[in-house]
């Protein structure tokens, strides 16, 4: 599903050139459950946002389906975002002026779905997420739990194949955080495609398959199952 | 994105940000109202003026003494000649073919008494034909005598303010003033009518022509109206005059014609020009309307970076993003061009409401103007900062600040 081939990104902080992703290759089949972990500014975020056709990297290549992503232009990665990625992220990043059904609308609002046809897939979704009665609710009136179901709910109304999270639990307390855990491995289970990155070994050491990264480096893969294996730099 | 969403979603932004928006609506608002106030204004004393002028029908031609050479900008509204035009000359005139209605006028000022009370008047002498001319009529007693001009006779015509100054409440037909060392027995009252010529026609006594020049000791003509019985033999008309009085005057002809064509372009051109240099003062407050949205679209757009960010991730394109900032632009311009209009016309129904005799309208070239403005410099100033938004990029947008 996804395949990455020594992959680049460096950033220049001042006049000092940042390797956020050195050499990356990776393999990550469909439905598989992934955990990203290591220390700051190792770079896995900026693999989230390249993996997330957020960030484009600077050399390297990124099949995504079997499409080669790095040529696509703006719109045309725009499109793949809606279509085939959904993001959580750790501060759920809702529109503060929008209720709970209104911002898991707002994908398919953008992909131009007819209102009836997005009235039934957010109430759908509303009653997966138990979220129904909270549905008219703006953000601030959501305990932190909850956004994040909404961040969650709008991450898969659009039915990605890939579910990218970013500390998804971070600002969540432990009952939250497990309920929110629960909600993803569930939807792994269902044959999303999970990649979590994450600080917390508790939530790492949950995953399937877990990769470690320092300056930009894969350092560890386990189990080593994939097509491209880790080096111990 | 559906347009109708589109609009959902600006209208709720607007909404959210309820002082924001109200601050950028009032400042459209009163640009768009002052440029339609201002133009309404300067239409309505336009309109005002010219009818003041178009009381004289463009049928009538005015002749003064004096040849005026230069041409272009104001046409001379008394003439200084030593050559007088004389009653003759207006009685010759009176026999040309064509030639409906001739009335000289011959104007002074004097003191005019009645019993204790005493008033300096402008006295007009003339003839029965400025009644027709001018469209007067009396609202008591009966007009000037149809006579020869040059038959005397000690009647008057007086103004409604005359009238009111002299006798008050009582009744004046049939009494005697007194101007200068003469006698004239009031015979009508005008109709109340405005200023019209320079001449304030409620406050004028009309007396026969021939008893003005025996009351101001003076034969020459201040001017003579001449009424033609069609405005298009108006033409072939100015050169029968002059000719007549080539031929009067010793071959000189020293006068003056003017048309009421003229007078009207003439003050016309100077009007429209003033409305333009105050319409465009007021476009430069819908300027300054466009440079506050410029900078609350950068604010709107700095605050907003992470829903930038995230409408990026969840799948909103760079034009997306783009047609969102310039849409909501736009929405704001057409509501405060909206608002500002409904504002300027309220305004100038009072206006019109307060003064009667003015018509007070706002152009439509001045609100397709306004609201072109509005638009364009709303677009215009959005431009900038809607392209600066799009083009942020998803990842920094979303870690400027949690929402």
């Amino acid at each position: 599903m996804i395949e990455l081939n020594q992959l680049c990104r460096t950033f220049m902080l001042g006049d000092q050139a940042v390797h956020a992703l050195d050499n990356i290759s990776l393999s990550i089949s469909p439905g598989e459950y992934i955990s990203v972990m290591g220390p700051s500014g190792s770079g896995k975020s900026t693999l989230l946002n390249v993996l997330g056709l957020l960030d484009v990297p600077d050399s390297g290549q990124y099949r995504l389906n079997g499409t080669d992503t790095t040529a696509l232009s703006d719109n045309a990665r725009a499109r793949y975002r809606r279509e085939h990625i959904g993001f959580v992220f750790q501060s759920y990043h809702l529109v503060p002026r929008l209720t709970a059904r209104e911002n898991i609308e707002l994908p398919l609002v953008l992909a131009g779905v007819a209102p009836a046809e997005r009235k039934r897939k957010v109430t759908a979704i509303l009653a997966q997420l138990s979220l129904t009665e909270r549905a008219d609710h703006l953000p601030n009136q959501l305990s932190g739990g909850q956004r994040q179901r909404v961040a969650i709910g709008r991450a898969i109304v659009m039915q990605p194949r890939l579910l990218l999270a970013d500390e998804p639990t971070g600002n969540l307390d432990s009952q939250s955080g497990s309920d929110v855990v629960n909600i993803l491995e569930q939807l792994n289970r269902q044959g999303i495609t999970l990649l979590v990155v994450t600080h917390d070994s508790a939530l790492g050491q949950r995953a399937r398959r877990h990769i470690r990264m320092v300056d930009g480096r894969v350092v560890a893969d386990q189990p080593p199952g994939s097509a491209a294996q880790a080096s111990h730099a | 994105m559906r347009s109708a969403d589109l609009l959902h979603f600006n209208l709720q932004v607007l909404l959210r940000h309820r002082f924001r928006s109200l601050m950028i609506l009032l400042a459209l608002a009163i640009g768009v109202a002052a440029v339609n106030l201002l133009t309404g204004l300067g239409e309505g004393a336009r309109a005002y003026v010219l009818s003041q002028f178009s009381l004289l029908g463009n049928n009538t031609l005015i002749m003064l003494p004096g040849k005026k050479e230069t041409s272009g900008g104001m046409p001379p509204l008394t003439g200084e000649s030593p050559r007088d035009i004389t009653l003759d000359d207006a009685a010759a005139i009176a026999r040309l073919p064509g030639v409906t209605a001739v009335a000289p006028m011959l104007v002074g000022i004097s003191e005019v008494r009645f019993n204790a009370r005493a008033r300096d008047v402008v006295i007009a002498g003339t003839s029965s034909d400025y009644f027709r001319i001018r469209q007067l009529s009396v609202q008591q007693g009966q007009p000037l005598p149809t006579v020869a001009l040059d038959t005397a006779s000690p009647v008057a015509v007086i103004g409604s303010t005359v009238k009111r100054e002299l006798f008050g409440n009582a009744p004046a037909l049939g009494q005697w003033l007194k101007a200068g060392d003469r006698r004239f027995r009031v015979i009508g009252i005008l109709d109340s009518k405005g200023q019209a010529m320079g001449m304030d026609m409620n406050d004028i006594i009309l007396i026969p022509v021939a008893s003005a020049q025996v009351l101001f000791n003076q034969p020459g003509l201040f001017r003579v109206l001449i009424e033609s019985d069609s405005s298009a033999a108006i033409p072939a008309l100015k050169q029968q005059l002059v000719q007549l009085m080539q031929r009067r005057q010793d071959g000189v002809a020293d006068i003056t014609l003017v048309s009421q064509d003229a007078i009207l372009s003439a003050f016309g051109n100077i009007l429209t020009t003033l409305n333009l240099a105050v319409t465009g003062i007021a476009a430069i407050s819908l300027l300054v309307a466009g440079i506050l949205i410029m900078n609350v679209t950068l604010i709107s757009v700095s605050q907003r970076t992470a829903e930038i960010g995230l409408l990026k991730a969840i799948g909103a394109a760079n034009s997306d993003i783009q047609t969102l900032f310039l849409s909501e632009a736009l929405l704001m311009a057409l509501l405060g061009a909206g608002a500002g209009m409904l504002l300027s016309e309220l305004g100038l129904l009072a206006m019109r409401l307060r003064f009667t005799d003015l018509a007070f309208h706002t152009p439509w070239w001045a609100r397709l103007l306004a609201l072109g403005i509005a638009v364009a410099t709303s677009l215009l100033f959005a431009w900038g900062p809607a392209r600066r938004a799009a083009r942020l990029s998803p990842i920094s947008a979303l870690q400027s600040r949690a929402n």
